[in-house]
């Protein structure tokens, strides 16, 4: 057997990723997760803290689940399951903090924990606050 | 109708995510960073303010509101104290989703073992 065809009976045999499938499952999965933060924020509304504060506590207590979750060790069977519908919401920057901080605790407070808190998640921190910066001085330099 | 516009715009900016992870080879940390940088050059152009009318609560949900916020608060810092309003008002509005992420991630990481 040659190598062009091993390649093409490797490929027959690999189980394909279903992309279409993965794709359905993200938005089902995220939209759900948007209409439980919805029914967070509208009883903060009921109880009338104005739609910033609301806003606010709908973001802590998304966060708090999951941390909670990723503590328990839940979170990765979900992120199998949901794939990106929970990873692009806040509650998979609350999980890349949480799961670095629990790996790492074994290496101590400093070492460990202080020292990787933010190893996943200061890429979003960095590239966001760059990013934002850079766009903020464009705007101020050409539309004043 | 606040529950479907929430449904509609936090599944699809989900699936995006998900496209891009399927069809490239860039990690969640890759994608994560790629969409806090959209969210802040939407926000530039104006976008992300169509998204905010769509959905208000929709709209702060996926880590693109990260970058609008960022953006959003650096601007407004310069208009309010000048130069120095662009650091010293940057973290302003995102600041509830870090510091919650970081006491509760910290006392998680206190109470739980890791399981592997």
């Amino acid at each position: 057997m040659n190598k062009a065809d091993y390649k093409k009976m490797i490929k027959k045999y690999t189980p394909k990723e279903d992309v279409l499938k993965n794709a359905l499952m993200a938005f089902v999965s995220g939209g759900v997760v948007g209409v439980i933060s919805t029914i967070i924020y509208v009883i903060f509304l009921r109880f009338e803290f104005d739609v910033t504060s609301a806003t606010s506590y709908t973001l802590v207590i998304l966060i708090l689940l999951s941390s909670l979750l990723t503590g328990i060790g839940c979170f990765d069977k979900l992120v199998e399951k949901f794939k990106c519908g929970i990873i692009i919401p806040i509650t998979g920057f609350a999980h890349s903090i949480t799961s670095s901080a629990i790996d790492s605790k074994k290496d101590g407070m400093i070492t460990g924990i202080g020292a990787s808190t933010f190893k996943l998640a200061g890429s979003v921190l960095l590239y966001g606050i760059v990013s934002a910066f850079i766009l903020a001085i464009i705007k101020v330099v050409f539309y004043g | 109708m606040i529950y479907i516009n929430a449904f509609i715009l936090v599944g699809l900016i989900s699936m995006i995510g998900q496209l891009i992870l399927d069809n490239t080879k860039l990690t969640p940390g890759h994608i994560t960073s790629l969409f806090v940088c959209a969210g802040a050059i939407l926000s530039f152009f104006g976008i992300y303010e169509h998204l905010i009318n769509f959905s208000k609560i929709g709209s702060s949900i996926p880590i693109t509101s990260f970058g609008n916020l960022l953006y959003l608060a650096a601007y407004e810092g310069f208009k309010t104290k000048g130069i120095i309003g662009l650091f010293s008002n940057m973290l302003v509005t995102t600041s509830a989703g870090i510091s919650s992420s970081v006491i509760f991630g910290f006392l998680v990481s206190i109470f739980f073992k890791s399981k592997d």
